[in-house]
Formats: structure tokens, C-alpha cells, sequence
């Protein structure tokens, strides 16, 4: 059994009377150690995702159907107290913005002490040494100086190992990051990965990063799922995907990436961006935007499909092949 | 001293230094927090004690006219009281009621505000409502029925030990709603930013995450209209004492104090009324002033060059 096993996962949220989705039967599997990449463009559901699995959807939305099992237990319908342990200490997110998610009126040390005193039984001097080390650990300089700073004290990329560091802090069994440097400086972004890479390599920390950067996931995951309006449309090992896609969405992805173009040449993009949930289109979500549309595209969605080693949801993912 | 060096450098205190207003008000202000705390020891008399009070000095004119008694500054009133003394025992009285009037305004306020933003829906609708209803009453009106019922309920006498008590509750409780939708405003935009979402992520308490988290970011209009409410609430104790609802006669504050002296007011000893009312009216423009300044050097986009 895996580590973290969502099955057939489903968010909606009711908006004027209507009932949206926003997440429509997304399935996966984490096993420890591993590392799942989550690609899609914004609007695709990926966050939702992060955000359902620790339980943390808000009104007006709701998990509506599927179940997420973490470590032999049910997330979704485990009570409110119940849940509250398992954040933080036993899955732990990083968000986009290290600007945002540290509060500003608080020192590091502050924010990182009280995760550690939400979760255990600690005392100030231990609780300070522990924080301190985990500075160290994600090599922050002078980290006992860096842990009465506040946040606007610190560069961006200081702050982001901060918050990685917060993450680490209860030693979790899985991390979900969230488009973790997007926010960043280029310089440091592969700096900042390869570091959260390191971290939970050689900690066993099974790995869900999100992000848009169809890269970034080549180079770090074992197996990825592409999503697109809500739904998975790609799911697979990651570098069979990367090298032959068999949805025509993975494969514009892929081919918008500046890295495959002819230098000069204009990008290739993805003609038109992707539909509202309210205003869905009939059929494959997708197809509106597809070269490979037909009228069975807009006729039926498609089901997620075994092609080779992969799930695949799309009519003709032969053609592609 | 590296605190106080750090505060002396901050921009806030640059803001007050280069601003004549603010520190006038200011100095104003602790002067008369000052004369109010040591009135036991500056005041020529003890205005409460009776045993101090002679009839015989009763309205003798202020002694800067040249035909007062040189006792009495400024004069005495109908019971033979020092006006300076009363004033200064009288503005202590305002002061300590308008202080902690707003205390237990935000203490109500703030948490109500608190729990109203973050939670959301149902609870929102009925605090919200409840301080609608709230406003929609005058906090004179609510204050007069209430402390009309207490008159009538304790007694006099009682009534009398009791009064500082009853006007903070009675002013502190008519004007919470301020302080509720001043918070709930702020946390509502708080609560979309994501370090609220992180400290959700790290699993802490809704209490710890409204209380620690998104409190201490909401405390810039809280802290702007705290100024303003100790104002208000100082005019309201003047005003109900005015009405004969506040402080008795007998430890009178600024309020009763004017409203003593007002009977006398045509025929000739002015005095009774008049350096109160002016003790009241500088009291309460210091205060707004300060306010006002608080509010520019708080807020970030009315930055000045000066």
C-alpha cells in the first residue's frame, strides 16, 4: 500500500445555485521516498489538489466525492482535531510566495517555535536549539542571528529556505510544494530546488511538486500527472512522458518550451487559454484548443485510459503515439 | 538602550519629531494624565473630602481678577469647592473612564470582529447584525435608558460608589460595534493573504491563528481609532453628567462639574462653568489631533517628504 493513495477525488463548489467542479476524479499514488510532479496551467486544478489532501478546501467549496488515505488513514472524513495534528507534522506545504507566507510581524523564530510547540511537547531552550539547526540545515547563514530576524530582513531566497526549513522542522513524511520558486529570483531558483531536492532525498521525504514548468518536473520527479479544467488528462512515469506525450495537451506544453524551439524562431504556443469551470465545453474539455479535434472530441469526454505504461484521456492518443 | 535608540531612529518617531502638531498634542496630553495622577499632592484642597469644603468660600471669583481669594486660582463653586482642584481630581475621572471605556470597547469589539471576519458566514451575519442593531441606537439613548434604570434600581447613594463603575460598562458596551467592524474589515482582508493559509498548513488553532497571526497585522486601525474613541467616550461621560446621569456632585468630573456651574452661569459667576467646559475642550482636541496624525504616519500611502 502506498504511502498516500487518493482515489477518484472530487471538489465542487456552489456558486449561485449551480455546482461547480473544480476537481473531477483525480487519482494517484505516493509511495515514500518518491516524487510526483503536478503540471498544468493555472486554473487546472493543482492547488486544489495540495489543498484538498490536507483538508484545508474553504467555503464554499467542498470535497464531494473520492477519498484520501495517508498512512492507513482516511484524511477526508478524520475530525477536525484529528486532521489539525496531521498538518504540519506529518505533511508539510511550501507555498509560491516566501513574501506571503511568512507573517510579518513575527520573527522566524517565532513562527518556527510555535509549529514546534503545536505539535510537541517541547521547551523554549530545545524548541530554539532544533529551529536553529534547522537553519543550519537548509544553509541559511549565521542561522542563530537569521532566528530574531524578521521576514523583511531577509532576500527572498533567505526567506524561502526559511519556510522550507519550517517545513522540515517535524521531520514530515510527505511535502507538497506549490510552485515553490516560482517567486524567485532565476538565479536562485535552481539553487532553492536543489536544495529541497537534497533535503528530502536524504531524509525519505516523498515529494508532491506542483508547478507549471514542465522542466522543472523533467529534471526532479519520478512519475507526473498532467491536468488540465479540473481533470487528470496525462498520468505516468515522467520520462516516458516527457519523451513521447500522448496527449495533445502534454505534447503543446512541451512544445511551447523556449529550450525546443529554433533560436529566433517564434514560440509555439497553445492557441486560446483555458475555459472557465462554469463554462466548460461540451466533450474534452481540451478540444476547443486541439489540433486533433473531431466530432467525437465535443461528442464524449474522454475516459482515462491505459496506453502502454501510462493513463492517458484522450480519443485519439493512438494518433499521437 | 539600543531599544530606545531603536525607537528614536524609527520612521514613526522621525514622523512625531518633525510634526509641531503632534508633539503639542501630545505634550498637552501627558501634561494633563500628569496633573491628573498627582492631583492628590498638587491640588490646594481634597474636592471630595466635605469636611475641606466652607460654604462661606462658596463662588468666590477667580483670584487673576483682583478681587478673588489668592486660595482659590480659579475660583470656588456654589459648595465652596477650588474649581482648580475639582478640575484637576475631574479630569483624572474623564480620563480613567474614557481609557477604560475603550478598553473594554476593544477587548468586546475586537474579538467580536475577530471571530466575525475570520469565521465567515452565519456567525458573521449575526454579529454583524447585532452591531447594526447596535448603532442604529444612539449611544446617548442606550446610555441614558441604562443608566436611568440603574438610578432608579440601586438607589442613590449606591449609586454614587458605583457610577465610575457603571459608565465605563454602560459607555464601553454602546459603542463596541466601531472596534467590530473596524477589525472585521481588516480581517478580511487578511485572511486571503497566505501566511494565514501557511499557518493553516502548519496545523495550528483557529484561536492561535486569529489571535497571534492575524491580529497583530490588524492593529493599525484599531490602535487609530482607539484615539478617537477615548475622545468620544470622555465627551459621552461629559454629556451624561451633564444630563445629571454621570458622576454625582460630590466627585464630580469635568461634566458634572460644567452642568454645576451652568445654573450660575447669568448671574455673574461664569467662572464655574467656563475653565471646565475649556479644560474639557483642550482635553479632547489633543486627543483628536493626535488621532489624526496617527492615522497619516500609520498609513503608508500618505507618506510625506517633509
Amino acid at each position: 500500500m502506498a504511502l498516500l493513495e487518493v482515489r477518484d477525488l472530487e471538489v465542487e463548489f456552489a456558486m449561485r445555485g449551480a455546482r461547480l467542479k473544480a476537481l473531477r476524479g483525480v487519482s494517484f499514488d505516493l509511495d515514500a521516498g518518491d516524487r510526483l510532479g503536478i503540471v498544468g496551467e493555472s486554473g487546472a486544478g493543482k492547488s486544489m489538489a495540495a489543498y484538498a489532501i490536507l483538508n484545508l478546501i474553504s467555503e464554499p467549496g467542498r470535497i464531494s466525492a473520492g477519498s484520501i488515505a495517508f498512512d492507513g488513514r482516511v484524511l477526508n472524513t478524520l475530525p477536525a482535531e484529528e486532521m489539525r495534528k496531521v498538518r504540519g507534522d506529518r505533511i508539510a506545504m511550501i507555498f509560491q510566495d516566501p513574501m506571503m507566507t511568512l507573517n510579518p510581524v513575527l520573527t522566524v523564530g517565532a513562527q518556527m517555535v510555535e509549529c514546534l510547540k503545536t505539535h510537541r511537547t517541547i521547551s523554549d531552550g530545545e524548541a530554539r536549539a532544533l529551529s536553529v539547526q534547522k537553519l543550519r540545515e537548509v544553509a541559511i547563514p549565521s542561522p542563530d542571528a537569521r532566528f530574531d530576524s524578521y521576514p523583511h530582513e531577509l532576500s527572498g531566497g533567505l526567506r524561502q529556505r526559511v519556510v522550507i526549513a519550517i517545513a522540515l522542522l517535524l521531520d514530515p513524511a510527505v511535502i507538497i510544494a506549490d510552485e515553490p520558486t516560482t517567486a524567485l529570483d532565476v538565479t536562485i531558483q535552481a539553487e532553492i530546488m536543489g536544495l529541497m531536492l537534497d533535503l528530502c532525498e536524504t531524509r525519505g521525504v516523498s515529494l508532491i511538486l506542483i508547478t507549471h514548468d514542465i522542466a522543472v518536473v523533467s529534471e526532479t520527479t519520478q512519475r507526473m500527472l498532467v491536468m488540465y479544467a479540473g481533470r487528470v488528462v496525462e498520468q505516468g512515469e515522467t520520462r516516458g512522458i516527457i519523451a513521447r506525450p500522448s496527449h495533445p495537451y502534454t505534447r503543446g506544453l512541451l512544445q511551447a518550451l523556449p529550450q525546443r524551439n529554433k533560436p529566433g524562431a517564434e514560440l509555439n504556443q497553445i492557441p486560446g487559454s483555458m475555459p472557465t469551470l462554469a463554462e466548460l465545453p461540451p466533450g474534452c474539455a481540451f478540444h476547443p484548443r486541439c489540433a486533433y479535434a473531431d466530432d467525437t472530441c465535443s461528442g464524449g469526454v474522454p475516459a482515462l485510459r491505459t496506453l502502454g505504461k501510462r493513463l492517458v484521456a484522450c480519443h485519439h492518443a493512438e494518433r499521437l503515439k | 538602550m539600543s531599544t530606545l535608540q531603536r525607537v528614536w531612529d524609527s520612521n514613526f518617531a522621525y514622523q512625531f519629531r518633525r510634526d509641531p502638531v503632534a508633539i503639542c498634542s501630545a505634550l498637552v496630553l501627558l501634561a494633563f494624565v500628569l496633573a491628573a495622577l498627582l492631583a492628590p499632592w498638587i491640588a490646594p484642597q481634597n474636592p471630595y473630602d466635605p469636611l475641606q469644603l466652607d460654604l462661606m468660600n462658596s463662588k468666590e471669583p477667580p483670584a487673576f481678577g483682583g478681587q478673588g481669594n489668592p486660595d482659590f486660582p480659579l475660583g470656588t463653586d456654589d459648595q465652596g469647592r477650588d474649581l482648580l482642584s475639582a478640575i484637576l481630581y475631574g479630569t483624572g475621572i474623564s480620563l480613567l473612564i474614557g481609557i477604560f471605556a475603550v478598553m473594554l470597547q476593544a477587548v468586546i469589539g475586537v474579538s467580536i470582529g475577530l471571530v466575525a471576519g475570520y469565521m465567515g458566514g452565519r456567525v458573521d451575519s449575526f454579529f454583524m447584525r447585532l452591531a447594526d442593531i447596535q448603532l442604529s441606537l444612539s449611544t446617548l439613548m442606550v446610555a441614558i435608558i441604562a443608566l436611568a434604570v440603574f438610578q432608579a434600581a440601586f438607589g442613590p447613594q449606591r449609586y454614587e460608589d458605583l457610577a465610575i463603575f457603571m459608565l465605563i460598562v454602560v459607555i464601553g458596551i454602546a459603542e463596541w460595534p466601531q472596534y467590530a467592524r473596524t477589525v472585521r474589515a481588516s480581517v478580511l482582508a487578511e485572511r486571503e493573504k497566505e501566511y494565514v493559509d501557511a499557518a493553516r498548513v502548519i496545523g495550528l488553532s483557529r484561536a492561535r491563528i486569529m489571535f497571534r497571526h492575524i491580529l497583530p497585522n490588524a492593529l493599525t486601525p484599531i490602535l487609530v481609532i482607539s484615539t478617537v474613541q477615548v475622545a468620544n467616550a470622555i465627551v459621552s461621560e461629559a454629556a451624561l453628567s451633564f444630563l445629571g446621569l454621570g458622576m454625582p456632585v460630590t466627585t464630580p468630573s469635568l461634566g458634572s462639574l460644567i452642568r454645576s456651574g451652568f445654573e450660575f452661569i447669568f448671574s455673574g459667576q461664569w467662572w464655574i462653568t467656563t475653565f471646565p467646559s475649556v479644560v474639557l475642550i483642550v482635553l479632547i482636541l489633543a486627543f483628536n489631533l493626535l488621532g489624526d496624525w496617527l492615522r497619516d504616519a500609520l498609513n503608508p500611502k500618505l507618506y510625506k517628504e517633509t
